[in-house]
């Protein structure tokens, strides 16, 4: 495997991991959900070149679901639910975003070192896309633990699920059939959430969970 | 015992002589120049003849023992590399302070109360340098002590001072116990005092580990190492100038020097995760140290934080020297030990020069708080270019000597990607980072001192009145100055004089600085990084010239003084000046909401209101709220239940007696 | 020995005169970009020279370091500047400073600028000072571990050596780099006080940084502290060029011909850099001042990520 082939794949993971690092960045909600399709496509990408030096073609498949769904379905339609229910843009972060990133390094720190200790003896352009795909993993939760709002943390959690499917990758062998059925899991958590979304709004005014905790009696 | 240790020790006799000669001349008015001008003349010749030691190659060590102290150990004294080092330090700044002090201690209201301490303070110093086995250590150690705390009492009067007073006296009596206890460990059961001895002996990897921790707690409480350093702010502004430049760049060294004998030198190898917390330390005390200068309006205050600073970087180079020595990479465990020790010397430099500019500053207007002076630099010109100088060397800019020590910190950094421990690696570019942002800060906070100190228009009357200071003041300044610059254009030799020391205690040392081109230095290798101090100076002042010399033949020399810029209004009061708290704020909003809790409160009155408006920065020391507000919470409630002991009967007193010999005597059955 | 020193003076020569070619440069096409016929790519000239006539109006409470601040500040800035390969590594002079230096010497030129801002007195001096020691105080760290991601790759802190290695082919595409380039770009942006950090253009006191700290300078020391600026904008373009696009840097010693081409592609290097950085202040607007911390902390934050991938992985 040449330098140029593993560089460039060590390339795309780490542009994912400089793309969730920049939703941390984000307090506006537009700006997340553009940022979320941006992640996607670099995502489309790194899987292609994986697919690539692989010469695994059913991963060309788990791409384009990537990028039809997650790049660009997904995103239109976050865009459309935050007009709809006509959420403010900003976000509030729980904590600010000097801390949150600080936070985020020393994840990120915390996820190579760990990766790279307990793979030593394994491949190694795999070891390092774990590690930036564990990376992106504790990115995701991150950002889903710092936000206050619904449609973020839902941001949040498919960016996770870009880590999980960055690692399936990675690591060689994943089949058609479990992305199938991922993909699926993807679209029917999405129509539950966007379905929540909407009872919620109509219930409470509101979609932030402080609001939320309050009515449930846990904050007064 | 050779004839530098006799003069050595009779230098130190002489100091002693004196402190015992300022006592017999009480109140006399000459008082002041005899004791001042006669440490003086004995720190020079203590000096010369150390820096004689050092150009003349490196001679074999030199014992000396006399038959003072405990009758069956004596008193044993020795000057190796690392104490010619450390004497050069403590002596230079000893001949700065008392030169110094024949101006200053003119302005000085109760001589009676400094004059016979001081010199007894630089025996002191110089005798802990000395010491060659624990008693003589302690004993030394803790003279000095209360010699600087009784120089910290001088104007006991005020309640701040005496508050210094008592916090200084329970923190050093706090490292004198942890000291007390690294030297009974490293002693063992057999009670081998003597330095020899102690390096001779094998100490087990548990028994090390506790050696290292009190070390810490001890040296590093003097030092000032975060959170042991409360009492550093309290005290070295409470003394009288000089001695705060004594206290500041000299005893704090000498803690420094108490920590490397220690764990360098006597407790031989250190095991790698030594390192790591000795890098954590020095990394939090360097950031929080300078956050903490950057919040005080008291120009001495923000003097003595910084020290903590500048003590936490050194930390940094010997967490890094510890780290690469117990991985085997000795050159690079070379570098960064020389760059801590260059950093020694280069602070006690600049933090002596700087010391002694905020005392020219308080004698000549009778003021410390920043917002209270202002324009000073009309007033004091020579004073101000004394102190613009230490500020510049103090922000590690080039071409001066602060820059130096933190180019080779940096080099030092760039070395430990070979460490092979992983908590070494996540932690060594952090640090780099912290200590990148601390030195950023550093120069913020001096900008802040100079310019609101020194620029802009006088804010008080007594800042508008002020006078420059006598020759002796501006002559210990000035050659402080061009110390620094010549640390910051020479510095291949100031590094090939610190070669002694690092093979002394690494057997190891950093490539021969002499035979680089154009006096730069060369820390590893000349094509890895080189930098010649002397070459910057030399283009910046010809670029500068050049630059002077075209501006005057080609453009305009016309000048006219008109009014500044007032954006439409009248002349402004200077009271519209940014003051050292607004100066600070968007470090203070950025940085220290997190850590001091900082919080602003603004109350404007409303239109038609005739109140004046407010704003409140509210600020916390959380070190002190966290630690040692509860210690001392706990300590008094703990004395308070032990203060019924006071009123016991007789019967109960004999049966404690007696239940304490009983005990004792069940020991000794069971263990023997 | 002699035609070294030619080249070397050569190289501080024309740093000098490209300056205010490039800002000039800049200029005209935001000024396009905006269509408006912008003023010509030599008008930075003619203001020098402009401001070099004029008559010079101290404040009456300005001190002698308010008079040699701005010689300072352009000896400080131009040596750093001509301490940068532009069309050849290795010159004369270039192991005097390495990288850290360099960085230390910009920071000694910004040291003395906030001092002069504060001696006046008013007000607006300390505004522009105390956001630029807060700028400084984050943008400085950023850079310093730019500096050690590029010395841990290339081996050294010598910008020659780094220049050198970034051309050879051993370097690769790395991940650490790629972060050093946006942390490094994101620090220039601060530095040179452009859009979004601090506006070039500004007349309102209160949106300044930088123009607020020279807001009392006039004539002959006004023009020094321009060409500094000009000299710095050149001194981070240069930076950029030569360690991410090295390719036509010439070696010392290797003759007149390939000299000639290291300018040329120096100059449409700088030109490329000079319209991508046009594109970006004109599509972007400034942000507030409390939120260039967290813009500079993300670059702080690249910088230690590049730093420490290097320190756990040779291969990143």
């Amino acid at each position: 495997m040449s330098r140029l082939v593993i560089d460039i794949a060590h390339m795309l993971a780490g542009s994912l991991v400089l793309i969730s690092f920049m939703m941390l960045y984000q307090d506006r909600l537009f700006a997340l959900i553009n940022i979320f399709a941006l992640h996607a496509v670099v995502l489309t990408l790194s899987v292609t070149w994986q697919a690539y030096i692989q010469h695994a073609p059913h991963l060309y498949v788990t791409a384009a679901i990537a990028l039809v769904f997650k790049a660009i379905i997904i995103p239109v339609a976050l865009h459309r639910i935050i007009q709809r229910l006509g959420i403010h843009r900003d976000i509030e972060t729980a904590v600010g975003i000097g801390l949150t990133m600080l936070a985020g390094m020393a994840l990120v720190a915390l996820s190579i070192v760990l990766m790279l200790r307990v793979t030593s003896d394994a491949d190694p352009i795999a070891r390092e896309d774990l590690a930036f795909a564990l990376s992106v993993i504790l990115l995701g939760l991150l950002v889903m633990v710092t936000r206050r709002n619904a449609v973020s943390q839902v941001i949040g959690f498919m960016s996770l699920e870009n880590g999980l499917v960055l690692a399936a990758t990675g690591a060689k062998g994943m089949p058609l059939v479990v992305e199938i059925s991922v993909a699926f899991s993807i679209l029917i958590a999405f129509i539950v959430v966007g379905v929540f979304l909407f009872r919620i709004r109509e219930r409470f005014d509101t979609v932030d969970v402080a609001a939320l905790d309050e009515y449930r009696g846990e904050r007064q | 015992m050779t004839q530098t240790m006799v003069i050595l020790m009779s230098g130190i006799v002489g100091f002693l002589a004196v402190a015992a000669l300022a006592i017999a001349l009480g109140r006399s008015g000459a008082a002041t120049r005899i004791v001042y001008g006669a440490s003086s003349g004995i720190s020079l010749v203590l000096l010369a003849v150390v820096v004689a030691r050092i150009v003349n190659g490196s001679p074999a060590i030199s014992f000396m023992t006399l038959p003072l102290g405990l009758p069956w150990i004596g008193a044993h004294f020795r000057l190796d590399a690392l104490a010619t080092f450390f004497l050069i330090v403590v002596n230079l700044g000893g001949a700065g302070a008392s030169l110094y002090g024949l101006g200053y201690g003119q302005h000085e209201t109760a001589p009676h109360r400094v004059l016979p301490f001081y010199p007894a303070f630089l025996a002191g110093m110089n005798l802990v340098v000395l010491a060659d086995d624990a008693f003589t250590f302690l004993l030394s150690w803790e003279f000095m002590s209360l010699m600087s705390w009784a120089l910290v009492m001088t104007h006991h009067r005020e309640q701040n001072n005496r508050r210094a007073g008592y916090v200084y006296l329970v923190m050093a009596s706090f490292g004198t116990l942890a000291l007390l206890l690294a030297f009974g460990l490293l002693s063992g059961a057999d009670g081998h005092y003597s330095f020899e001895a102690i390096r001779a002996g094998v100490h087990a990897p548990p028994v090390a580990a506790f050696v290292l921790a009190l070390m810490l707690l001890g040296a590093g409480s003097k030092a000032g190492i975060v959170p042991l350093h409360v009492w550093l702010p309290l005290a070295h502004p409470a003394a009288p100038s000089h001695v705060s430049a004594l206290m500041s760049g000299v005893m704090t060294k000498v803690a420094v020097y108490g920590f490397i004998r220690v764990i360098f030198d006597l407790l031989g190898d250190p095991a790698w995760w030594a390192s790591v917390i000795v890098l954590l330390l020095g990394g939090t005390t360097a950031v929080l140290g300078v956050l903490y200068a950057l919040m005080q309006h008291d120009l001495k205050r923000l003097l003595a934080y910084h020290t903590v600073e500048n003590i936490g970087i050194i930390f940094i180079g010997l967490g890094l020297a510890l780290a690469f020595n117990a991985n085997g990479m000795s050159v690079a465990a070379a570098l960064a030990l020389t760059a801590a020790l260059f950093h020694v010397l280069n602070h006690s430099l600049f933090k002596s020069l700087l010391f002694f500019g905020a005392g020219a500053v308080l004698s000549a207007t009778g003021e410390r708080d920043m917002d209270k002076l202002g324009g000073l630099i009309h007033r004091m010109p020579y004073t101000s270019f004394a102190f613009l100088v230490g500020c510049v060397a103090i922000s590690a800019l080039p071409p001066l000597n602060g820059f130096v020590s933190e180019w080779l910190t940096f080099q030092a950094v760039l070395q430990s990607p070979e460490l092979p421990q992983w908590s070494l690696k996540i932690i060594v570019p952090a640090v780099g980072g912290l200590l990148a942002l601390s030195a950023a800060l550093a120069a913020a906070c001096f900008v802040k001192a100079f310019g609101i100190t020194f620029l802009g228009r006088p804010r008080t009357p007594a800042a508008q009145h002020a006078q420059d200071v006598d020759p002796f003041s501006l002559a210990a300044m000035f050659t402080f100055a061009a110390l620094c610059f010549a640390a910051g254009v020479l510095p291949g030799f100031v590094i090939d004089g610190l070669s002694p020391v690092t093979l002394s205690l690494l057997a190891e040392r950093m490539p021969v600085q002499a035979n680089a081109a154009w006096l730069s230095i060369v820390p590893i290798a000349e094509s890895r990084s080189s930098y010649s101090g002397l070459l910057v100076f030399v283009f910046i002042a010809l670029a500068a010239s050049l630059a002077a010399y075209f501006i005057h033949r080609f453009a305009s020399r016309a000048l006219r003084r008109g009014p500044a810029w007032g954006c439409g209004f009248a002349e402004a009061t200077p009271m519209a000046q940014y003051t050292a708290g607004s100066f600070a704020q968007p470090i203070r909003h950025v940085f220290a909401t997190l850590i001091f809790c900082a919080r602003e409160e603004v109350d404007m009155p409303a239109p038609g209101e005739t109140r004046p408006a407010r704003f409140i920065a509210y600020l916390r020391d959380t070190i002190w709220d966290g630690l040692y507000a509860p210690v001392a919470v706990a300590v008094s409630y703990v004395a308070d239940r032990l203060n019924v002991l006071q009123f016991l009967t007789i019967r109960r007193y004999l049966s404690l007696v007696f239940l304490a010999l009983v005990t004792l005597l069940l020991v000794l059955t069971i263990w023997s | 020995m002699i035609t070294d020193f030619i080249v070397q003076g050569t190289q501080m020569l024309l740093v000098l005169l490209l300056a205010p070619l490039l800002t000039g440069f800049i200029r005209k096409v935001k000024a396009r970009l905006l269509r408006h016929r912008g003023a010509s790519v030599l008008q930075p000239y003619r203001d020098l020279a402009r401001l070099m006539r004029k008559e010079v109006v101290l404040a009456e409470n300005a001190s002698w370091l308010f008079r040699i601040t701005p010689y300072l500040i352009f000896a400080a800035t131009w040596v750093a500047t001509a301490l940068i390969p532009t069309f050849a590594t290795g010159l004369l002079y270039s192991s005097t400073a390495d990288l850290i230096a360099i960085v230390a010497l910009l920071g000694s030129a910004r040291f003395f600028l906030a001092l002069a801002g504060m001696d006046i007195g008013t007000s607006f001096g300390g505004i522009g000072s105390s956001r630029e020691v807060l700028i400084a105080s984050l943008a400085e760290p950023a850079m310093l571990l730019v500096v050690f991601t590029l010395a841990l790759t290339a081996g050294s802190t010598q910008l020659s050596t780094i220049a050198t290695f970034m051309a050879s082919p051993e370097v690769g595409l790395r991940v650490s780099l790629g972060m050093a380039l946006g942390a490094l770009i994101i620090v220039a942006i601060a530095e040179n006080a452009r859009i979004p950090v601090d506006n070039p253009a500004t007349h309102l006191e209160l949106t300044m940084v930088h123009e607020a700290m020279v807001l009392e300078y006039s004539g002959r020391h006004l023009a020094m502290i321009e060409f500094a600026a000009s000299l710095k904008l050149l001194l981070y373009t240069s930076l950029i060029a030569c360690i991410f696009v090295p390719w036509g840097l010439a070696v010392a010693g290797a003759g007149p011909a390939a000299y000639v081409v290291g300018t040329i592609t120096y100059i449409a290097k700088l030109a490329t850099a000079g319209v991508l950085l046009a594109f970006f202040e004109t599509a972007t607007a400034k942000m507030r001042v409390f939120r260039v911390p967290d813009f500079l902390g993300a670059s702080l934050m690249l910088g230690l990520l590049g730093t420490l991938l290097l320190f756990v992985s040779r291969s990143l």
